[in-house]
């Protein structure tokens, strides 16, 4: 057993530096690595590439970066429940690089899969085309897409274990999978750390090989971003 | 004229035993209330779950447990989960049967834009521009007109496009139309609502053939 386990997020964050690119997992608040954002945060680390689905809300998840202007460009696929971002983005303090969810998931993918781009049919003869190659292929139209480049990926899955084997639980597994091994580190956190061989092999998400880090996150906030429900009769 | 449950209620008879159904924020989402229950259908939501359920009761929901509104919700009985990848690897590989989404405008080419105002609304296309561009049906829910009364159905769309020749029909407030390629076939009305009323507010070719019947829902 190769063992991944770091002692706290500090070391897990180690190299962390100005102007890198950041893969960070998660949907909307869903599976965000929250103790990695805090770090980001405590770290102070400026002009940094987030990429990541969305961009949190106003006081969480990347709300917290954006707030503190350590973010210099954004690449995600939908970013509008965040006013901050919007007033960033709209005063051009923020560069923004709107990617359709599908083709953002793909580009994580190829780069964990040593695939340097894909032909998609996402965002055809739409601005989101503009100035890449398109191929016709069984006379459809294709985009070509290229896969993402980071040097850290932050992921948090449920449990995992000191081989870095990942277990992720419902919609919380979202962009984390294809972000783990897509950036020269990725640092994993999770809510529970178990010894090697506590996680049966038939049901690991992720395999230890995509995690250079593990640790166990100090603590869960799991903000719900809409709260909806219905009464019982 | 139907309201916002009406043209929900309107677009669930489309829905055909044994389909997988993407349904989009907003009028969308209400689909799923009236879709009948002797027919077997599962909900897809591109943030990772198949076989979504109600909302959860209160006190009973699950911060790792939503939809791709954000909102919580709950799993039926056959529900998975999955990431990303193979969420877009459903969508893009044409394995959902349906999508139905909303629109901010429709041209009578099938072209669509829902995803961003230039200078005043930039929130991003999410999943749209993928669902659009490889569903097979595309059903679109939507007001027949803006709030300025404006129409939303066009020879052609003045916003950002979310994808191109892709919507195949279209349910609002007033009518029942299909995208063909010599514009936007009336194909129901809504009750109560006249021809007239529905080419007055259609600024995109309308083709009229016959008697229009009103809609059974």
């Amino acid at each position: 057993m190769i063992d991944k386990t770091v002692a706290n997020v500090t070391e897990a964050l180690k190299g962390v530096e100005d102007g890198m690119t950041f893969m960070l997992g998660g949907f909307g608040l869903c599976g965000i690595p929250e103790n990695a954002i805090a770090e980001l945060v405590r770290l102070g680390v400026k002009d940094i590439t987030c990429i990541s689905n969305n961009a949190g809300v106003d006081d969480f998840g990347l709300g917290l970066l954006l707030q503190k202007h350590q973010i210099k460009k954004m690449i995600s696929s939908y970013v509008g429940e965040n006013d901050e971002f919007e007033r960033q983005m709209l005063s051009g303090e923020l560069e923004v690089e709107l990617t359709p969810q599908g083709t953002l998931a793909e580009k994580c993918r190829a780069a964990q899969s040593g695939f340097p781009a894909f032909y998609t049919p996402a965002g055809y003869g739409t601005e989101v085309a503009e100035g890449k190659e398109t191929r016709e292929f069984d006379g459809k139209m294709y985009v070509l897409e290229p896969a993402f480049k980071a040097d850290y990926s932050f992921v948090k899955a449920w449990k995992g274990d000191e081989a870095g084997n990942l277990i992720f639980k419902g919609t919380a597994r979202n962009f984390n999978p294809c972000m783990c091994g897509a950036a020269n580190i990725t640092v994993a956190e999770v809510e529970e750390l178990l010894p090697a061989g506590s996680l049966d092999p038939n049901q690991i998400h992720v395999p230890g090989i995509f995690v250079q880090r593990i640790f166990q996150g100090e603590k869960y906030e799991k903000r719900i971003e809409q709260r909806t429900v219905r009464q019982k009769a | 004229m139907l309201d916002k449950n009406g043209i929900a209620k309107r677009i669930a008879k489309e829905v055909k035993d044994g389909y997988y159904v993407n349904l989009g924020i907003g009028i969308p989402t209400l689909v799923a209330n009236f879709v009948r229950d002797d027919i077997s259908v599962e909900f897809q939501s591109e943030n990772g779950v198949l076989g979504m359920g109600p909302f959860p009761f209160d006190g009973e929901e699950d911060a790792d447990l939503i939809n791709a509104g954000k909102q919580t919700i709950t799993t039926l009985p056959g529900a998975s989960f999955f990431d990303s990848v193979l969420s877009f690897a459903m969508i893009r590989g044409k394995h959902v049967h349906l999508t139905i989404l909303g629109a901010m405008e429709v041209a009578d080419n099938g072209d669509i834009a829902n995803w961003k105002i230039p200078k005043k609304m930039v929130k991003g296309m999410g999943g749209a521009m993928d669902l659009v561009a490889s569903a097979e049906n595309i059903i679109v829910a939507m007001m027949h007109t803006n709030r300025a009364g404006k129409s939303k159905l066009l020879k052609q769309c003045t916003l950002p496009l979310t994808g191109v020749g892709c919507v195949k029909k279209i349910v609002t407030n007033l009518a029942v139309l299909e995208v063909t390629p010599n514009g936007f076939k009336l194909l129901e009305r809504a009750p109560g609502v006249s021809v007239e009323e529905i080419e007055q507010a259609t600024e995109g070719r309308l083709i009229v053939e016959g008697d229009i019947p009103e809609m059974n829902i």
